[in-house]
């Protein structure tokens, strides 16, 4: 027998609303079985999200699921998770939604350390939208709003993640389809706040305007840029131009917000 | 050789990008107009690399 995705999808939703060789497709994919691995169950999880085409992924999803404000996954996200320590809350959407506009929460959600696991789709661009040029977009790279290139430096949304305070955090693309549902799985595992960001590809706004001529050439290019964390270290300075390291890039233990809050209020009430 | 899987692909869902096409490592699958078809059953060796990739939910890898 096949893996079995549909009983975790919507019944009637499929086909799905994204364009031919979107990689968004595969990243659900992984999450589906990711939570699978993990043996989650319906009612106590609970999947957020909040605009763009990233962002559409919970509309599929047959769980408990939260379509909110741009930019504002991770601050729904939080308040769910306050409400119910109990549950599993997981987050998805892309970089413009996650790490532009609603980098603020992001940064803040990593520090805090709560426990919650955030699929961040990074297309490089604002896709939903047209291809306007995010806080990931190379610099040089082609967009909408930068048509003779983009002179901003872009975020490392990892190392970002790593140095607002996440505690798990790792990366793949949408090429290694079968590192995504492990990184997840890892993700959901640990306590604390765990970010997988999964390099993907936007063919109609990004590759099309970045000279791709497919959307195998993008999927081409995730494959050849990736080098797991494992091999980097056998590797040359020179060697590693140009490429981006993947698998679990960083991991430590910290106290988990949810649970120094419930130690805050013990103490205050029984004082 | 004989297949090690049968495929099954779902018509009304492929988007023909062709990714499937492009990495199954014995070149099972072709491309027929803009969805996707088996061309070589007897040639897959059962890997899902076609199933892992596809977005569109379009291809099962039933193993034999
Ligand atoms: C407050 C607000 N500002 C702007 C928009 C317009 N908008 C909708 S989706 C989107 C970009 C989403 O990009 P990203 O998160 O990278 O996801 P993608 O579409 O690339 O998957 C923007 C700017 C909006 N809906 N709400
Ligand atoms: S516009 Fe880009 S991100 Fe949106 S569905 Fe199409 S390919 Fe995917
Ligand atoms: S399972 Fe592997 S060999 Fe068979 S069609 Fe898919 S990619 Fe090709
Ligand atoms: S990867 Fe899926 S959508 Fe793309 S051509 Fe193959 S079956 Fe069709």
């Amino acid at each position: 027998m096949a893996y079995d995705y549909e009983k975790s999808i919507r019944p009637g939703k499929l086909p799905h609303i994204w364009c031919p060789g979107c990689g968004h497709g595969i990243v659900m994919k992984g999450l589906i079985r990711a939570m699978d691995a993990c043996g989650l169950e319906k009612k106590n999880t609970a999947i957020v999200s909040g605009i763009g085409c990233a962002s559409r992924m919970p509309g599929y999803l047959d769980f408990n699921t939260l379509h909110t404000a741009h930019g504002r996954a991770a601050a729904f996200a939080t308040g769910i998770k306050m409400a119910k320590p109990e549950m599993t809350v997981i987050c998805c959407g892309g970089d413009g939604d996650g790490a532009a506009i609603g980098g603020n929460h992001f940064i803040h959600a990593c520090r805090r350390n709560i426990d919650m696991t955030y699929v961040l789709m990074n297309n490089y661009i604002y896709g939903m939208t047209g291809g306007q040029f995010s806080s990931s977009t190379p610099t040089g790279h082609l967009a909408s709003t930068t048509p003779y290139g983009n002179p901003d430096p872009c975020f490392d949304l990892a190392k970002l993640a790593i140095g607002a305070g996440a505690t798990f955090v790792a990366r793949t693309t949408a090429f290694h389809a079968n590192q995504i549902d492990k990184l997840i799985a890892e993700g959901i595992k640990h306590k604390g706040m765990a970010i997988i960001e999964v390099l993907d590809d936007c063919p109609t706004t990004y590759g099309r305007r970045n000279k791709f001529r497919s959307v195998v050439d993008m999927m081409k290019r995730l494959k050849e840029i990736a080098v797991p964390v494992t091999a980097a270290a056998k590797m040359t300075p020179e060697q590693l131009e140009g490429k981006t390291l993947t698998g679990v890039l960083h991991k430590e233990d910290r106290p988990e917000y949810c649970e120094s809050y419930a130690k805050i209020i013990a103490r205050v009430q029984g004082a | 050789m004989s297949a090690k899987a049968e495929i099954e692909i779902i018509e009304a869902y492929c988007k023909g990008c062709s990714i499937c096409v492009e990495f199954c490592p014995t070149k099972v699958l072709e491309m027929d107009a803009f969805v996707v078809k088996v061309a070589n059953a007897d040639a897959c060796i059962a890997c899902n690399q076609c199933e892992l990739r596809c977005p569109d939910f379009a291809i099962k890898v039933h193993k034999l």
